[in-house]
């Protein structure tokens, strides 16, 4: 029996760490490439929960393609808050404690306008796959926690490729390495660093309907998040996205192990706890280059 | 080669895969002027990091004034003598220019054994420092407020504020007028007469030949020449570095 | 002004202050001004580390409650009077301020700030799931009826927090016009070229990290008394943490000054608002005030008044 628990904990874990990588991806491109500390992420990850159980219970739109939907707005909305960004702290060269405190006014802002909007009760959505689990011999894989995972896989994979392949792709890529160098070669750091934020913010619709498939969500949950991905991409390294997905599986793990053997209340030190000792002792995390 | 002043022993630097410095040995002497040139991405700027203490070397060492240096924090170095200016000017820009130079009074040259300024002592061996880089007009004025020279100028000063043995100067002269870089010659003579070893870095080529009593050249990450700048340029692989095969 | 003679006379206006708040009859005064002194002392904390330093710490109440919980876990098992407990509130805060700062601060100031959120959720988890401070469910405080000389408790109680109020800010002012205010203004601007003017860099960061969370502490020390029910949600209320930031930055983070007009600004409007509108949209006004002056006013309201920014002259 208690194989069978530490089986279906590790299980659910790495379902949960494809989810964690989904949610993180995002801050994965902003903070670990273009060093912009994006603290506000976790708020957007939440819009996208709110905007796909809008389309759900109105519209009875399935929560995926809801996201689909709603990606390019996120984007357009991603262009727009590193224009403001851009303009009023890089640009000036005072990206370090004012840059974060916007970012920080933001997600208070963000969520609160949820709360006013919605209130603060817990929202969820319906679709065919929320509810059935697959049985494969001891270990129980629900469903809800199984389709994110492998769209998440998809959807990072898909990234993975259109950093590495595409010629905007590795001008990001490029960017986040040597912005002098690519000025060099006649791009505007400037228009790269826009297209990748924005592209980071738009990740988080799809990682919304993932959070509102697998757990009911009400506005304030975000704040939980902060901490976990953070974690996830300092774990990871900066700038390595299979460091980041490694990190996040392995957070899912440690996080769903420590709530079946030592209670819930404690997962959230998990996330924070790792993030300490990673900073203390491994700056650079798994597989980085140089904090 | 025991007494030299700055000895850098098979100085070795990796950025990830990248080989930024390959076994460098060289050596400074007291009161000595040595140019440091080569290629842009030879390895110049990340010597100087390694050797002041902004960077960590992975191998070799590096000895100044009779011990070694290694594992030592960039502000020890520092208090120790060892004092360089940045590349780009990184003044403190909420302090004035004299706030500016005052930093390293209190805290390189105040701090050493057996030195107790005053205050007023502090404040005089300011304006007296001001007064040889021609800034103690501005004494009061914020660095924004300077033009590119007066604020190179403030880099060097403050480098010089902490009364170091040796001074190494990054690219001091960059994007700077004729006359300019005349004036900083002087600047560096006059600091040199008063028996500080300078290392100076730079792309100007009249201004390294006029100032340097040896000359090093650098090119990826190795060192390939040491010695009378008038024999050292004259050497084919600096040519072949400089004019290509 | 020479620092004897501003301690001086930051005492003289605590005895003024304290003086003329005899007069009020209406207790309602004293709650709200222990609210916006403690704030006066927890946006001074900040800005030691964050406006003198350049260190933005995002873990206000996580020093702050265990300042709080410290004194719970005193009123227990001995129940010392308030001034022991600051005290102690205040080393214990510095302590983990100075363990937090030894394992970050070497790295880049980010990520600093992220360790700090770090750190304000762990001790939260820590304390949720520790009974003997009440756990989730929170604890009880017998508040003492009355002190002598003095009447009600929360006039005691006010009196204290004006009191810490005056010294957080004589301290303030100490370091920003003494050398280690100068290393630290150097530290803030330019940290490379701090390090290479013979500034200790670690060891100035460090120090400043272990006096801003030791203020934090002691800030929040007396907290159990005033509010007679704790619990972690309202222990580690992120009110703490955001207003920590808002109002040095709304203020202006140069100067001693800019805190406490942060904190008296901010504070009394918060005060107003949480009795006639909702405590979110509080939070909300909160966030909007920050993000306009972040972007449109940097150097706070200070900056609005006085457009140079001053460090203060050599000693």
């Amino acid at each position: 029996m208690y194989t069978d628990l530490f089986l279906n904990a590790i299980a659910s874990g790495i379902l949960l760490g494809g989810f964690y990588a989904a949610v993180t991806v995002g801050l994965g491109i902003a903070f670990g490439m273009l060093d912009v500390g994006n603290l506000a992420h976790p708020a957007f990850v939440i819009l996208g929960s709110f905007c796909v159980y809008i389309l759900n219970q109105r519209f009875g739109v399935d929560p995926i393609l809801a996201a689909l939907i709603m990606t390019p707005f996120f984007f357009v909305l991603g262009a727009a808050i590193y224009q403001v960004y851009y303009l009023c702290f890089e640009r000036r060269g005072e990206e370090g404690l004012r840059g974060l405190a916007f970012f920080f006014g933001i997600l208070f802002i963000t969520e609160v306008a949820l709360i006013l909007g919605f209130g603060v009760d817990y929202r969820f959505v319906e679709a065919p796959y929320i509810g059935p689990t697959l049985h494969i011999g001891s270990v129980d894989l629900a469903l809800r926690t199984l389709v994110p995972f492998l769209i998440s896989l998809v959807m990072i994979g898909g990234l993975h490729l259109f950093l590495s392949k595409t010629y905007i792709g590795r001008a990001i890529l490029a960017v986040s390495q040597d912005s002098l160098a690519l000025r060099l070669m006649s791009i505007r750091p400037y228009r790269v660093k826009l297209i990748a934020f924005a592209i980071s913010i738009a990740t988080a619709s799809l990682a919304g309907a993932f959070l509102i498939i697998i757990q009911p969500v009400e506005p304030s949950i975000g704040r939980d998040y902060i901490g976990r991905i953070f974690a996830i991409v300092v774990l990871g390294g900066l700038g390595s996205f299979p460091g980041m997905i490694l990190a996040a599986f392995l957070l899912g793990v440690a996080e769903n192990l420590t709530a079946t053997f030592y209670g819930p209340s404690w997962s959230p030190a998990v996330a924070f706890g790792l993030l300490l000792l990673t900073l203390a002792f491994r700056p650079a995390g798994i597989l980085g280059r140089r904090a | 080669m025991t007494d030299a002043l700055l000895t850098v022993a098979g100085l070795g630097k990796r950025f990830g895969g990248f080989v930024a410095l390959d076994g460098i040995d060289f050596h400074v002497q007291p009161g000595e002027r040595v140019g440091l040139i080569g290629p842009n991405g030879s390895g110049k700027s990340t010597l100087v990091n390694c050797i002041s203490g902004n960077l960590r070397n992975e191998t070799g060492t590096v000895h100044f004034n009779g011990g070694p240096l290694d594992g030592l924090p960039a502000y020890q170095r520092t208090r120790l003598g060892l004092a360089r200016s940045f590349q780009l000017p990184k003044p403190f820009r909420s302090l004035s220019v004299a706030e500016n130079l005052c930093i390293p009074l209190h805290y390189a040259v105040n701090a050493r054994h057996g030195v107790h300024l005053s205050a007023a002592q502090i404040d005089e061996r300011c304006e007296e420092l001001l007064r040889m880089v021609a800034l103690d007009g501005k004494a009061k004025a914020r660095p924004r407020d300077l033009t590119q020279i007066e604020m190179r100028k403030l880099e060097l000063a403050r480098a010089m504020a902490a009364a170091p043995k040796l001074l190494i100067a990054d690219e001091a002269m960059a994007g700077l007028s004729h006359s300019e870089v005349d004036d900083i010659i002087t600047l560096l003579l006059k600091l040199n007469e008063s028996g500080i070893a300078v290392i100076l870095i730079e792309h100007i080529m009249r201004a390294v030949m006029s100032f340097s009593q040896r000359l090093v050249v650098l090119v990826a990450g190795r060192k390939i020449a040491d010695g009378m700048p008038q024999d050292v340029v004259q050497t084919p692989e600096v040519l072949r570095a400089y004019l290509g095969e | 002004m020479k620092n004897l003679t501003f301690w001086s006379l930051t005492a003289l206006f605590v005895v003024i202050v304290f003086a003329a708040s005899r007069l009020v009859t209406n207790d309602y005064f004293f709650f709200a001004g222990y609210v916006v002194l403690q704030y006066i002392v927890l946006a001074t904390a900040w800005n030691v580390l964050g406006g003198y330093t350049g260190y933005i710490n995002f873990g206000t109440s996580g020093f702050f409650a265990i300042g709080a919980y410290s004194s719970v876990v005193l009123h227990k098992l001995w129940g010392p009077p308030i001034p022991v407990l600051i005290l102690i509130g205040g080393v214990l805060a510095g302590a983990v301020g100075l363990g937090m700062g030894g394992l970050t601060l070497r790295l880049k100031g980010v990520y600093f700030a992220i360790g700090t959120l770090a750190l304000a959720v762990v001790a939260q988890t820590l304390v949720t799931n520790w009974d003997f401070v009440g756990g989730s469910r929170g604890v009880y405080i017998i508040r003492p009826g009355s002190v002598p000389l003095l009447g009600s408790y929360i006039h005691y109680l006010f009196l204290i927090m004006l009191i810490l109020a005056g010294i957080a800010v004589a301290i303030a002012r100490t370091i920003e016009h003494s050398t280690l205010g100068f290393g630290l203004a150097a530290i803030r601007d330019d940290e490379q070229a701090a390090e290479a003017a013979g500034v200790p860099t670690l060891k100035l960061k460090l120090i400043s990290t272990t006096l801003s969370g030791a203020l934090m502490g002691m800030a929040g020390a007396p907290l159990p008394y005033y509010v007679t029910y704790l619990d972690p949600a309202s222990g580690f209320n992120l009110t703490y943490a955001v207003n920590a930031i808002a109002m040095p930055l709304i203020g202006g983070t140069t100067s001693w000054l800019g805190p406490v007009l942060g904190a008296i600004f901010l504070g009394t409007i918060q005060q107003a608002a949480t009795v006639t509108i909702s405590s979110s949209l509080n939070l909300l006004f909160v966030g909007v005030l920050l993000v306009l002056f972040v972007v449109i006013a940097p150097n706070g309201l200070i900056g609005l008044y006085k457009p140079r920014r001053r460090v203060g002259a050599a000693t």
